[in-house]
């Protein structure tokens, strides 16, 4: 385990000296960019707004129920920018997208790819990994704005919709602009850049360290995604810790 | 590997004493064989005997856990072999890159290096690829060629970086006898044209006496003769003549059943 994080560690910094490479590789990041916001923003759209739905359903009858209706859209607003935005669009791009990124590099490296970029001079954390992580911590800040609007229009429109919650949507827009700071918004932004960065580098390096055929692949797959994951709520522990006397 | 040209001419490479373990596995147990620059250099063997781990480290993609490997007098995997010498590897499965075109592929090292521009680039893959004979197939992607084809586009990629030492591994496997001998003859021929110093790893003993200057056998990690392709013929190690002498028949194989 000591080996793997050792290994991630000079993985980042060997991408991080390669920054100033990244103009020079603009074509390859704008792929990735692409593929990860072409593979993800419907899902996205579905997840975040049943989230900011379930979110009003759950805390609005009991909000209202102690006349704190006032509090539902504040309720839902920080929680879904400050945690699950964040938390829940990593956990689902570590499925979608760093799965993918472990197994394209896996098989790269199984079926020799790697190797022959190495014969060639072609450095393959300037070709592969590079691109791969700035695409990532680019795409999934991104994201997780999207998945916040869209949240909170699933929560308004619950609350609007449901009976026993029964506020109008400009109340829960209110309610949730009193509560809901730029700084909140832009805390969980920045969680999500630090969560997109452990996610391509979680998966990049499994797919770096494969070994053996098809079996390995599916290995270095499962290890990408577990591993992100684990990281994602750990990381997330300490984050919010750490922002939470900000 | 460099981004300039330097000299035209073929490298010579040296191996002294080498010896790698995989665990408590030997494979290689102490090697020792000179390449001249601008011969076709090919070492032979059973398979496991070691020569594609042995090729590995000639390329610089495997450590040796003792012994050392020197290209032109020069360290392999130093920066004098790296940056001023141009060397390619035509790989077994010819390992193109699955998700770029042929074109793209055979083009990557001059883009990646930025070498030459794009319309100059396109003009040397197609002129590469006419070489190989596969003019045209630029914009196909390696999923749709057959074996053979993808070893040819492999050889295209090599020889775009022209090189002064270039490494097959196994150019013949699974291709049919008339691809063979169009891979066989692209080897004489790059040898001859470009003085490109050729080390080809092979149990294809048609190939091997075919191409070769000089050969090398090789069996459970040692080399067990070295020199032309009469002198390896003439040899009279158990190993190497076992070698050479095997070959299939279908009575044999009926006798051993009865039996």
């Amino acid at each position: 385990m000591f080996q793997n994080i050792g290994e991630m560690l000079v993985l980042f910094w060997r991408t991080l000296t390669a920054l100033p490479l990244c103009w020079r590789h603009r074509r390859k990041v704008f792929d990735q960019f692409f593929e990860i916001g072409n593979a993800s923003l419907l899902m996205v759209c579905i997840l975040s707004f049943f989230i900011g739905a379930v979110i009003a359903l759950q805390t609005g009858p009991v909000l209202v129920e102690r006349g704190l209706a006032s509090a539902v859209g504040g309720v839902v607003g920080i929680s879904i920018c400050k945690e699950l935005a964040p938390v829940m669009m990593s956990i689902l791009i570590a499925g979608r997208i760093g799965s993918a990124m472990a197994a394209e590099i896996g098989s790269m490296r199984v079926y020799q790819e790697i190797d022959a970029l190495r014969t060639m001079n072609i450095n393959p954390v300037h070709y592969l990994v590079l691109p791969r992580i700035v695409a990532m911590a680019l795409a999934l800040p991104l994201l997780v704005i999207f998945s916040i609007l869209v949240g909170w229009l699933g929560g308004g429109v619950v609350s609007m919709a449901n009976r026993q919650i029964d506020i109008s949507f400009a109340a829960f827009i209110s309610a949730l602009q009193d509560v809901v700071r730029l700084k909140d918004v832009v805390n969980g932004v920045f969680k999500s850049f630090v969560f997109a960065v452990v996610v391509a580098v979680v998966s990049c390096h499994q797919g770096l360290i494969t070994r053996g055929g098809p079996r390995g692949i599916g290995r270095s797959v499962t290890k990408a995604v577990v591993n992100s994951i684990v990281l994602i709520v750990i990381i997330d522990y300490l984050l919010t810790r750490l922002l939470l006397d900000q | 590997m460099s981004d300039t040209p330097q000299s035209p001419r073929g490298l010579g490479i040296r191996v002294r004493g080498l010896r790698k373990s995989f665990g408590r596995q030997e494979v290689l147990k102490g090697l020792d064989f000179e390449v001249r620059p601008g011969e076709v250099f090919v070492i032979m063997g059973p398979s496991g005997s070691g020569k594609t781990v042995l090729l590995k480290h000639l390329i610089g993609l495997e450590q040796a856990d003792a012994g050392e490997i020197l290209i032109d007098g020069h360290p392999v995997g130093a920066p004098e072999v790296t940056d001023c010498y141009r060397m390619a590897m035509v790989f077994q499965s010819g390992a193109l890159l699955n998700s770029l075109t042929v074109g793209e592929n055979v083009g990557l090292y001059l883009a990646e290096h930025r070498l030459k521009p794009p319309e100059e680039i396109a003009r040397i893959v197609s002129e590469k690829l006419e070489v190989v004979g596969l003019e045209g197939t630029e914009n196909k992607m390696p999923s749709e060629l057959s074996g053979g084809m993808k070893k040819r586009v492999a050889i295209a990629r090599a020889l775009v970086i022209e090189p002064q030492l270039i490494f097959y591994d196994e150019p013949t496997s699974e291709l049919d006898p008339l691809s063979a001998v169009v891979i066989a003859e692209e080897i004489v021929r790059l040898n001859e044209r470009i003085g490109v110093t050729s080390l080809v790893v092979s149990h294809d003993r048609d190939l091997a006496f075919g191409v070769a200057d000089r050969i090398a056998v090789m069996d459970d990690g040692k080399i067990l003769t070295i020199g032309t392709p009469g002198e390896v013929r003439a040899s009279r190690d158990e190993g190497v003549r076992r070698f050479l002498a095997a070959e299939f028949r279908r009575e044999q194989t009926s006798n051993l059943l009865s039996k």
